[in-house]
Formats: structure tokens, C-alpha cells, sequence
């Protein structure tokens, strides 16, 4: 058995090795394929960036010749008539950040609060059932919520939350002083907040979830309550990831069209600025689907495109800073997760 | 049976310790001082059977070593002792620790005071990584209230001291702790620990993910530590216990099976498993 044994080994060793020169060749052309292929998806990243700024460049151009990049961005007329045409993209700058701030500012805490739920305190025969209802909501688009909001949801906020605020605070803050209708920047804010809430939860509860237990052990040893725990071991380490969930949702809020056209009241011009909390006002991306249908002259589709420009600045600004403020933040060394 | 009566947990009290549980307890204790008593305690994952009855007394400023091959139980009983298994999901655990008379146990004992009173140190170094070196050891004390900022600076410069660690981080107080290095970072946990001021301290395979040179450092400190501290270790490695502990706990499957001054353990075990397993033939 031991000389028959020996005689099949170098067989084998033969047939093996033979095989593998032979398929080196095969191995080394699917190689560059494969590799040939990964560059190319990465390059068409690159290219549809290069595509949208060229075209929304030619397009802004004509208005922003005629306005000036400055004049454009901090007017506050919109006036398509012919003759006397004015465009500034002020007010609805205003009004998207008006309304994406409040929809963050009720939305993170909330998200926040959820994904701790889930993660940390909720035992898994909740927390399973309750994560994919949240997954279910985060599917659900938003010209829904908007409908919703419309048909049903803005008259609770009016009745609810808005005249309370109206009458117990609009005599002294002006801030409060405007006979709240419904359909406007607090309500649009609101709704916003509801359509983010799912999905920067969902992804806080993720990030919760790899924060590695030995750190939540290490606060426990030190005899933390599960509140101090969260605050010295999981939100510090999760803090980029939760921040990068909140600009995630910030940005969706930013761009969101249907939903806020249906529910901001779309003013137009300085009126669309504002100045209270029950303003009907205006985004970037409302007054483009608002007006592009109607868009009578070209300098009035080059405002369009215009607005749009200063939108897709709008976000890049927002993830540039976003990324600094991570980076900012005190790495975790990799070799640390687990 | 009233679990927590005063009888009960006299009977277990250092100098009448050994009466009941005679196989389970080291001969050396009987007239020693016993910081902690563990009785009958059980451990469950889920529905695994992890820790089985286990009893046994712990001597004060003495280090106990717990070993046994992996799975044994010994770092579930460990976790026992200042209820962090039950932290764990699925985690479950019952019996009686004993630490100075008061049944941690107890359903009027607070496991966070529990654990203030008993420090841990993890298998991996987990320092806090946004924290500097500073607020890592200073952490508990904050968390704990304490608002003096001398006392805690005077902790913290104690604790680091105490841990070896001082004279090489003692410009670098406020530089993140995760830029030490891997045996650094174990004694900065071990700092983290010492700040609160601990009677027990519980060490979890402490060095198994450290290099020769950075465990035997530690293995050093251990001996300082025993002269204030209790310690008890968990450790994959004989050679280990043999050299840094004066009791040893041999465990198997859950079960303790041997617990003696780790001289005659090691020299002499009086069960066959122990034999075996301390000769390495099995494990």
C-alpha cells in the first residue's frame, strides 16, 4: 500500500500542476477583464458628475450672465414678465434650508431615540418585528406622505400644533406671529421630518449596532446605567456613523420635490421668504416642478436650471462640511471594531 | 429557602467556611481571610448549561486563577461574580456571591454599585476611543459624580502610576488612549479599573491578545496589585497561573472540578481530568 500509495501521489501531482499552468493563461485574461470592468463602473461615476455640472452649467449660464452668480443667488424678485425679468434664488434657498432644518431638527432626536430603542434596550422578539416596519416605512415614497399630509395631516397641525403655538406664543416671538393655514414651511418641516425618520433610523440602529459590546462592557464595569453607557461608550463611537445617518436625511429632506410642493404653500418672489414659522414659502426643488411645465422664455428655463445649480452647490457644501466635521471627530482606529 | 437570611451567609463566613462544601473549598482558606464567598452558582446561555453549581471561597490581597480549556465555563463564572453575564443577551445566572457579607445576589444590591466595587479588565483592551488617555482612567469618576478636579487628578496620576503606565504617558495625557500600544492599552484598562477604587478586581484572559513582552509586564503588575487588591484571572495559559496566581480553580464543562494553592495543583492533583489537563492531554 505504501509503494502504490507513493506511484498515485506523483500522478496527481503531475495532473495538478499540469492543470495549472494550463489554466494560469484563462485565469490571467478573466483577470483583466474583471479588472477592466471595475475601472469602467468607477469611471462612470466620474462621468455622470462631469455630465450634470457641464449641462446645468450651459444651462444656469444665461441667467447667470444675466443676474450675476452673486445678484442670482441674493435676489429675492421672481418676475418672468417679459421685459421686466428678474430672478433671485434667495427665498427659496431660505426655505429649503428652513425646512429641511426643521424637518432635521425633529427627526434626528426622533430617529435617534428609535435606533436606541432598537438596539440597545428592546429584546429581540421586539426590536425584529419593529426594525422591519421601519423598513417597511422607509419604502414607502413620498408622494404618499405628501398626499397624507395634504389631505389628512396638515389640518392636525394646524388644529394641534400650530394654533396652540400661534396663540400662546405669537403675541410676544414674531417668530409665532401668523395665523397658521397649514400649508407651509412648519408643516412642510414636519412632514419632511416623518418621510426621513425611517431611514436615518434604520441606518442610527445599524451603526448602534456594530458599536463592539466590549465597549458597552467596559462602561458597564465601571458601573454605568445603561443611559451613561449609551452616552460614554455607544454614541462616542458611533458618533460619525450617526452623523453621516442625520446629513444622509438632511440631504433627502434638501432635495425632496413632490412632497414639499404639495404642503409649503409655494409662495413666490421676497413673500416666499420665511419670516415666521407658519410662512407659506418655497424650496429649490418645489418651484422648479412648480414651474418648468409653464417655463415661457429661455432666460426663465435658464433660472430654472438656475435654481437647480444652486441646489446641486447647496449639497455638495452640506457633504463637504459634513465630512470635515467627521473627520474632525476623534478616529477610531480600525484595529478597535470587531 | 430564604436565600439571603443571615444564617445562610454566615454559615459561609471565613473562619466556618469549609463545613458544608468541603471538596469545592482550598484547604489553605479554612483559616484565611475570605473576601468573597461564590455558592452554588449557576450560569446559563440561553439554555446552555454554561456554569454548573460552582462554590468556592476567594482569599483577600491573594491572586485565584481560573482555568480550564476553552468553553469550560471559567469566564461565565468570572462575569458572574460582578453580574456582567447578565448583561449579555440570553445571559442568566443564579446562586450566591458573597463579597464581605452582602449577597451581590441580592435583590436590594445594585449591580452598577456591584460593579464600582469589583473592576473588570477584558480580554481585548477596549479603551474608550474618543477619549484621551486622561479622561479614560477619569472616566468612572465622572460618571460616578465626582466633580473635584484634584481628586480626580490626583486618581488618575495614582491609577497610572499603579498601572505601570505613568512614566510613559506622562506628557501625553491628552492624546487619544487608542494611540498606545496594545500593552499600553490593557494597562490604561487596567488604570480605568484601578480609579474606582475597586476591593476585587476581575482580569479576563488579560493578555491573550498581547505579545510575550506586553503579558509579562502585566503578569508583574498583577503581583503588585494582590498587595491591595483581590484578584481573580482567567487564563488559557498553565504557565500563566502557575506563575502569577496562589489559588487555582480548574474547571470542566461548567463544572469546578479542582480548586487548591496552585503549588499542589500543580505538582499533585488530586482528580484524573486535572491530571490530564494540566499535562497537556487534553484541551
Amino acid at each position: 500500500m505504501t509503494s502504490g500509495s507513493v506511484h498515485i501521489n506523483t500522478d496527481i501531482k503531475e495532473k495538478v500542476s499540469s492543470f495549472l499552468v494550463g489554466d494560469r493563461k484563462r485565469r490571467k485574461i478573466g483577470d483583466k477583464l474583471f479588472h477592466g470592468l471595475v475601472i469602467g463602473t468607477a469611471a462612470y461615476t466620474l462621468l455622470i458628475i462631469v455630465i450634470v455640472v457641464v449641462s446645468v452649467g450651459l444651462g444656469s449660464a444665461k441667467i447667470f450672465s444675466y443676474e450675476g452668480f452673486i445678484g442670482f443667488v441674493t435676489g429675492t424678485n421672481w418676475n418672468a414678465v417679459e421685459g421686466r425679468e428678474s430672478y433671485g434664488a434667495l427665498p427659496y434657498i431660505i426655505g429649503t434650508l428652513m425646512s429641511s432644518g426643521i424637518a432635521l431638527l425633529i427627526g434626528v432626536p426622533m430617529s435617534i431615540g428609535i435606533a436606541f430603542f432598537l438596539s440597545e434596550m428592546a429584546p429581540s422578539r421586539l426590536s425584529s418585528p419593529l426594525s422591519f416596519v421601519i423598513e417597511l416605512l422607509a419604502a414607502v415614497p413620498s408622494i404618499i406622505y405628501g398626499l397624507w399630509a395634504l389631505f389628512v395631516f396638515r389640518f392636525l397641525i394646524k388644529d394641534w400644533i400650530e394654533t396652540p403655538l400661534y396663540n400662546t406664543l405669537g403675541p410676544y416671538i414674531p417668530f409665532f406671529n401668523q395665523a397658521p393655514f397649514g400649508l407651509d414651511v412648519f408643516t412642510a418641516g414636519i412632514v419632511l421630518a416623518i418621510m426621513i425618520i425611517p431611514i436615518v433610523s434604520s441606518i442610527s440602529r445599524d451603526v448602534m449596532r456594530a458599536v463592539p459590546n466590549t465597549q458597552r462592557e467596559a462602561a458597564y464595569s465601571l458601573g454605568a446605567t445603561r443611559w451613561e453607557t449609551a452616552r460614554i461608550a455607544v454614541f462616542p463611537y458611533g458618533k460619525s456613523g450617526l452623523l453621516g445617518a442625520s446629513i444622509l436625511g438632511f440631504g433627502r429632506a434638501v432635495g425632496e420635490t413632490m412632497l414639499v410642493t404639495l404642503i409649503i404653500g409655494n409662495a413666490i418672489g421676497p413673500a416666499a421668504i420665511p419670516t415666521t414659522l407658519f410662512s407659506q414659502s418655497q424650496t429649490l426643488s418645489s418651484l422648479i416642478a412648480n414651474e418648468f411645465n409653464e417655463a415661457s422664455s429661455d432666460l426663465q428655463l435658464s433660472a430654472l436650471i438656475g435654481l437647480g445649480a444652486v441646489l446641486l452647490l447647496l449639497t455638495m457644501i452640506i457633504n463637504v462640511v459634513a465630512r470635515l466635521m467627521v473627520s474632525k471627530m476623534v478616529k477610531v482606529s480600525p484595529g478597535d471594531r470587531e | 429557602m430564604s436565600s439571603s437570611s443571615n444564617e445562610e451567609i454566615r454559615r459561609y463566613a471565613p473562619e466556618r467556611s469549609n463545613v458544608d462544601d468541603k471538596e469545592v473549598l482550598a484547604p489553605a482558606t479554612k483559616q484565611a481571610n475570605i473576601k468573597l464567598s461564590i455558592r452554588k452558582v449557576n450560569a446559563w446561555f440561553g439554555k446552555k448549561h454554561a456554569v454548573k453549581d460552582v462554590s468556592l471561597d476567594v482569599k483577600e490581597n491573594s491572586v485565584t486563577a481560573f482555568i480550564g480549556p476553552s468553553g469550560c465555563g471559567k469566564t461565565t463564572l468570572l462575569r458572574c461574580i460582578n453580574r456582567m453575564h447578565e448583561m449579555t443577551p440570553g445571559g442568566k445566572s443564579d446562586g450566591k456571591v458573597v463579597l464581605d457579607g452582602l449577597n451581590i445576589y441580592d435583590k436590594s444590591s445594585d449591580p452598577a454599585i456591584i460593579k464600582r466595587r469589583i473592576g473588570m479588565v477584558f480580554q481585548k483592551p477596549n479603551p474608550f476611543p474618543t477619549m484621551s488617555i486622561y479622561d479614560n482612567v477619569a472616566a468612572g469618576l465622572k460618571l460616578n459624580g465626582v466633580r473635584d478636579k484634584k481628586l480626580i487628578h490626583d486618581i488618575v496620576e495614582q491609577s497610572l502610576v499603579e498601572a505601570a503606565l505613568w512614566e510613559e504617558v506622562k506628557n501625553e495625557l491628552h492624546m487619544p488612549g487608542m494611540g498606545l500600544s496594545g500593552g499600553q492599552q490593557q494597562r490604561l484598562c487596567i488604570a480605568r479599573a484601578l480609579a474606582m477604587q475597586p476591593e476585587i478586581l476581575l482580569m479576563d484572559e488579560p493578555t491573550s491578545a498581547l505579545d510575550p513582552i506586553a503579558s509579562s509586564k502585566i503578569e508583574e503588575l498583577v503581583q503588585h496589585l494582590k498587595e491591595h487588591l483581590t484578584i481573580i484571572i482567567v487564563t488559557h495559559n498553565m504557565q500563566q497561573a502557575a506563575r502569577v496566581s496562589e489559588y487555582t480553580a480548574f474547571m470542566y464543562i461548567g463544572e469546578l472540578i479542582e480548586y487548591d494553592q496552585t503549588k499542589d495543583l500543580f505538582k499533585n492533583p488530586h482528580k484524573e481530568l486535572t491530571e490530564k489537563y494540566i499535562s497537556g492531554r487534553f484541551g
